[in-house]
């Protein structure tokens, strides 16, 4: 954040006066308010307009339930498969110098490019009832469109880069020098890893896990496509939240989006955390 | 992958770290599993259709009505967000105000809530009896389920782009270029949009596109405020999940084609657009 010296009183010619400044800051604050600050408190008071007993109702219902369960087991899946991921991908592309490096990082960064729908639509091509792959699976009698393993895939797509995007500027930064040390000093590839690497990357790795994460527990457009919508089987938060408001049952839909924006919160609450204590980016830099 | 046998390969710089094979190993086919053989099979199943059924689906009024919507919506909503971005940028940048800290971190909110939340929130704010929404109704306007509806989403979705993007940039100006400015006789506006903009031109249009790119994908968010009205209000992924529950998988597989082939199109542009004025007019 600029510190800038602002301590004199006369008015610094390279300065607005005061009157313009509180407008530019009215006007932020009003775009601000009716653009986020507005669909964010609500969610909270639509979820609780028929008292905290609909609300904790709509919370405990089992379709419900078993939406908050499938949410949880997809991300518990996508976010450490994209976790080993990006360290992989990190390490190949930060600690060594090859032909074709900014190639591979432009097609990590692929995803993010494209939209969620046509990430869901690829698995239905390719796993689909009018695909190769498609019926030849379900003749073992395994389903993975319209089922949980689809789900899945869509969701390790739309989350692809958000931890390999954290980890590589970091490592890059950071450069080769520390484990060149380690190994000139006897540790294995693992060691050097495990106890020179990992705690240098530590904190923009939680960063990126838990962005990785957010976007995992609420990937909506592409889990739509893929999922089939069975309630109770492959429905999961965000679209347990677009059916039960197609269904004008607003209390519960927002009661179940509240939980999602109570999981946007936290994540953003830990973001800032990280990035105060380890400097701008959550990325951990250097620290010693 | 041992040491002999990674420097022997001519394409890489040889290093005494070891796991070169492994994690580049892994990290490709992870990378092909994922994202190159799926996305290498709707190109495929595009060459499949033949030019003909393609231009057709292409050329369908429909089709067409939908890109229109799609793009022109991301269009204004990233033009809206670069213009407010970087006032939003400025105030957090320059000006110290209670609870500046707090609306920092809140930019970020659209990353981190799930747009299906974002979706429905916004549709009950901007319909015509939501907090927002009941403002306009008396003068005959209708933001939800319209075109305007849609670019609040996009506007929602693509704030933080810009914001991000710029705000870095803009903390590292130099203050003394303002001061040299305002001694050579510049009033606060010639030093503004003649120094101080020209400079962030880069970083604002690295956030206009980025907020683009993401406007003209965005499903969740759009569906529950834009009514998705054929020809008027559908968005081209509405049109490719409702080809898709007609099992007419042609019709999906072409128009995620085209959006696929002008999206990269036009951040290619951008990126031109983007080294160009670096290069004229950056802070590098």
């Amino acid at each position: 954040m600029s510190k800038s010296a602002r301590t004199t009183h006369f008015r610094n010619p390279a300065d607005e006066s005061p009157l313009v400044k509180l407008l530019l800051i009215l006007i932020g604050l009003a775009f601000l308010g009716f653009f986020l600050f507005l669909p964010l408190v609500g969610v909270f008071v639509e979820a609780f307009r028929k008292g905290a007993e609909a609300y904790v109702e709509a919370l405990v219902e089992p379709d419900a339930v078993s939406a908050i369960k499938l949410t949880l087991l997809v991300a518990v899946i996508a976010v450490p498969l994209n976790l080993v991921f990006g360290v992989a991908a990190a390490w190949a592309i930060a600690k060594f110098e090859f032909k074709g490096k900014a190639f591979l990082t432009t097609l990590i960064d692929l995803p993010f490019s494209i939209s969620p729908v046509i990430s869901g639509l690829v698995y239905v091509l390719l796993f689909g009832s009018q695909s190769v792959l498609g019926p030849w699976l379900k003749s073992y009698g395994i389903e993975i469109l319209f089922a949980v393993p689809g789900i899945v895939l869509a969701t390790v797509f739309v989350t692809f880069p958000f931890v390999a995007r954290e980890l590589i500027p970091l490592m890059q930064d950071q450069g080769t020098g520390d484990e060149e040390a380690a190994l000139s000093l006897g540790a294995s590839g693992w060691q050097t890893f495990w106890f020179v690497t990992l705690p240098n990357i530590k904190w923009g790795l939680l960063y990126g896990v838990l962005l990785c994460n957010a976007r995992a527990m609420g990937e909506f457009g592409a889990v739509s496509v893929v999922s089939g919508h069975v309630r109770g089987l492959t429905n999961t938060m965000p679209l347990h939240v677009e059916i039960l408001y197609n269904e004008y049952n607003f209390v519960a839909a927002f009661a179940v989006a509240s939980l999602l924006a109570a999981l946007a919160l936290v994540t953003l609450a830990l973001k800032t955390l990280l990035e105060l204590r380890f400097g701008a980016g959550g990325a951990g830099g250097r620290r010693h | 992958m041992t040491k002999t046998a990674t420097s022997r390969w001519r394409w890489k710089q040889p290093s005494i770290i070891p796991g070169f094979g492994l994690t580049l190993g892994f990290s490709l086919a992870y990378l092909s599993l994922i994202i190159l053989i799926p996305l290498t099979g709707l190109v495929w199943r595009t060459a499949s259709l033949g030019w003909g059924q393609f231009f057709s689906i292409l050329f369908d009024e429909r089709t067409l009505a939908a890109l229109y919507i799609s793009f022109g919506t991301a269009l204004i909503a990233a033009v809206v967000n670069a213009v407010f971005g970087v006032l939003i940028c400025w105030i957090l940048v320059r000006y110290d105000f209670p609870g500046r800290r707090l609306i920092d971190a809140m930019v970020d909110l659209p990353f981190a809530l799930p747009t299906a939340v974002a979706g429905i929130a916004l549709a009950s704010l901007y319909a015509p009896k939501g907090w927002i929404g009941a403002f306009f109704t008396p003068f005959d306007i209708r933001i939800a389920f319209t075109p305007i509806g849609i670019v609040v989403a996009l506007i929602f979705i693509g704030l933080p782009f810009v914001v991000r993007t710029v705000q870095p940039v803009m903390e590292e100006i130099d203050r003394e270029v303002e001061e040299a400015a305002a001694t050579l006789g510049a009033n606060r506006f010639q030093t503004i949009f003649k120094v101080l903009l020209p400079g962030l031109a880069p970083a604002v249009l690295t956030g206009f596109a980025l907020a683009f790119a993401r406007g003209v994908g965005e499903y969740g968010s759009v569906v529950f405020i834009a009514g998705n009205i054929p020809y008027v209000s559908e968005i081209a992924p509405l049109l490719i999940v409702i080809r898709l529950e007609e099992f007419n998988y042609a019709g999906a597989t072409a128009v995620a084609t085209i959006m696929l082939a002008i999206s990269f199109a036009m951040l290619l542009v951008i990126n031109l657009i983007q080294a160009w004025s670096r290069r004229r007019y950056g802070y590098v």
